[in-house]
């Protein structure tokens, strides 16, 4: 059908008399008020098109475009969408709104700054982010992080999970039309974020897992302040699930839309979420555990449909996975450093440096040099809520990476959409993005 | 760092030995690769499995990984500019060029990884595409180009995807500084 020649559109204007627009011109000269009321109202005529819409099959399709300042795209994503009527045929992506050369920046700063630029990569679940850049350096460096550090890591990925599946539940509903459970998603995902806030200092772009550890070490009394907040996500998802889960409205919208099969994942390098939403049971953290996920207690959630109702459900029931992992973390939290004591690469304690020279060497030649990584190359990939996040990082032996690329999920994951989306609806593309949940700020790096 | 020269030894002797015996490669895909396509080389990467090709032959080698070695997925796919890489580990056995691929593949049903590289000269920088082979190299391949000016060759849509289509120059090589403005101070002689 589309490769039919354009037809031109109906005439869709109505041919002015010469005099008409002579008068048109002479009025248009003047620019007063009372010239303007004098206009001709009728200058164009626009016809509806005759009646039926056509019933033949003369490739009379249309390209429209949705975005990039859609509400519903979720920041800047663009997609041209081919219709014909109502029914989509194919969308295509369009991105790069949001390019900000993170990449390019990542070559310019140190490797003790590089994690607050990665952090605003996937502004919705940092702190994935700021993992993979750490275990990268640490991978080239040589370097074991403490047990405690790890942990500390492993909890706050998983509240992160817990912040962002919350944001997309939030956002999901608005998009398919539940408006109340879009402020239910951003009430609980408040209180995680307050959360960060407590332990962090900074409620999103957290630059806590730094090289070498984390940022400071957990607050006084932070087991009870964690499980409360636990404990009201708890209660956040059983409501969200009474709400919407066996919602007719809701399953209306969601239930076998946007179908894509696990071949056609595989095929895509679609990973996360979606991928597990067609049966296929891959989580990383499962099968290439890394920090102490192989420690804990915790379920892959997986569904065997493919449609926006499975991926809303996956990310639901993660969520409470996500709290097993870190009321198991409250519990089973180690003691010891929380980053490793290599004076190389991670900062003195502040009082240190008021009474040790050497303190404030390391300190000065930390944050303005850097530490020197040996040359070399990596890849490393942790379970992002998005799916594989990987940091691949070439190292010249100097203080700054050749190169350090974030492969974002959501970058991969965005090309689901042209299978998602073919044969649905206009109004179904919105729930179908929604869906694939992308953050832009990692789509465009 | 210590450990990481030592495993620059063990490279370096294994290249070394190889015309007398070779040394066994631990990784019996890798090992596969080399042994099908002469020219290649393996080298562990601090305990990573990476094979460096021949560019002509990547294509070829993404077709025997996915259908002899059930490599399911292309991770992902990076273009580094060793322009300004002095200290850059050279592989005996592969001439170094400015570019190099790297493709990321991962195996579902065997749970592992392995990572493929190839030089592209700056002359002549352009790569066979895997796009045909794993369809979800389309858009990270058309970000290479974008970004690193490497056209991949059979690709559907090697076209800008980050940048605007009517941009000059390829960002993240070395030697394209967009964004840099020289500092200037009051009373400089300036062209103004």
């Amino acid at each position: 059908m589309s490769t039919n020649p354009p037809i031109p559109l109906r005439p869709t204007t109505k041919p002015l008399s010469d005099a008409l627009s002579k008068e048109e011109e002479r009025l248009e000269r003047q620019t007063d008020e009372g010239a303007q009321e004098l206009r001709p109202t009728t200058r164009e005529v626009v016809l509806a098109g005759g009646g039926m819409w056509p019933q033949d099959d003369l490739g009379d399709t249309m390209i429209i475009n949705m975005g990039p300042q859609h509400p519903s795209t979720h920041g800047v994503l663009r997609l041209m969408m081919e219709l014909d009527g109502e029914d989509v045929l194919r969308i295509k992506p369009v991105i790069g709104y949001l390019h900000t050369g993170m990449e390019k920046t990542g070559e310019e700063l140190t490797y003790v700054q590089g994690t607050t630029n990665v952090t605003r990569m996937d502004y919705a679940s940092n702190f994935a982010n700021e993992l993979v850049y750490s275990m990268a350096v640490e991978k080239l460096v040589g370097v074991e992080v403490p047990e405690r550090a790890t942990w500390i890591r492993m909890m706050m990925c998983e509240l992160s999970r817990m912040a962002s599946h919350l944001l997309f539940q939030a956002t999901n509903g608005m998009d398919i039309g539940a408006v109340s459970m879009m402020l239910y998603g951003w009430r609980e995902r408040e209180e995680v974020l307050r959360i960060f806030e407590y332990v962090t200092g900074l409620r999103m772009n957290c630059n806590y897992i730094r090289p070498g550890g984390v940022a400071v070490d957990l607050p006084d009394g932070w087991q009870q302040r964690i499980l409360d907040v636990c404990d009201l996500v708890v209660k956040g998802v059983s409501e969200y699930d009474e709400l919407l889960s066996q919602n007719p409205i809701w399953r209306e919208r969601t239930v076998g839309l946007g179908i894509i099969t696990t071949e056609e994942c595989l095929a895509l390098s679609i990973t996360g979420p979606i991928l597990r939403s067609t049966g296929f049971a891959w989580d990383l953290r499962k099968a290439q555990p890394n920090l102490a996920y192989d420690q804990v207690e915790f379920d892959t959630i997986y569904t065997s449909n493919g449609d926006v109702y499975d991926r809303y459900r996956i990310r639901l029931y993660e969520i409470l996975e996500s709290v097993r992992i870190v009321r198991q973390c409250v519990e089973k939290m180690p003691a010891g450093d929380y980053r490793v004591q290599d004076k190389k690469i991670t900062p003195p304690p502040r009082a240190r440096i008021d009474e040790s020279m050497e303190a404030l060497i390391h300190h000065f030649k930390l944050f303005t040099e850097g530490f020197k990584v040996p040359a070399g190359e990596t890849y490393v990939s942790v379970e992002s809520p998005r799916g594989e996040i990987g940091c691949y990082m070439v190292s010249d032996g100097s203080s700054k990476p050749v190169r350090m690329h974030i492969r974002g999920p959501s970058f991969y994951n965005l090309q689901a959409i042209d299978p998602m989306g073919t044969d649905s609806l206009v109004a179904d593309a919105v729930a179908i993005v929604s869906s694939i949940d992308p953050i832009m700020g990692e789509v465009d790096r | 760092m210590a450990d990481d020269t030592a495993r620059e030894e063990d490279h370096e002797a294994e290249a070394a030995g190889d015309v007398a015996e070779p040394a066994p490669i631990p990784d019996d895909v890798a090992a596969a690769v080399v042994a099908r396509f002469p020219g290649s080389v393996f080298v562990d990467s601090h305990g990573q499995a990476v094979v460096y090709v021949e560019r002509e032959v990547i294509a070829d080698v993404a077709l025997m990984l996915r259908d002899e070695e059930q490599f399911t997925m292309l991770v992902d796919t990076v273009v580094v500019d060793h322009l300004v890489d002095g200290a850059r580990p050279l592989v005996a056995g592969i001439a170094p060029e400015r570019f190099e691929v790297v493709v990321n593949f991962l195996s579902h049903a065997r749970n592992r990884r392995i990572r493929i590289i190839c030089q592209v000269p700056e002359s002549q920088p352009t790569a066979p595409s895997l796009t045909p082979t794993y369809p979800g190299a389309n858009f990270a391949e058309r970000e290479s180009y974008d970004l690193f000016g490497i056209a991949f060759e059979g690709h559907p849509d090697m076209t800008r995807i980050l940048m605007p289509d009517d941009w000059h120059g390829y960002p993240l090589r070395k030697d394209d500084a967009p964004a840099r403005v020289p500092v200037t101070f009051k009373g400089d002689p300036s062209p103004r």
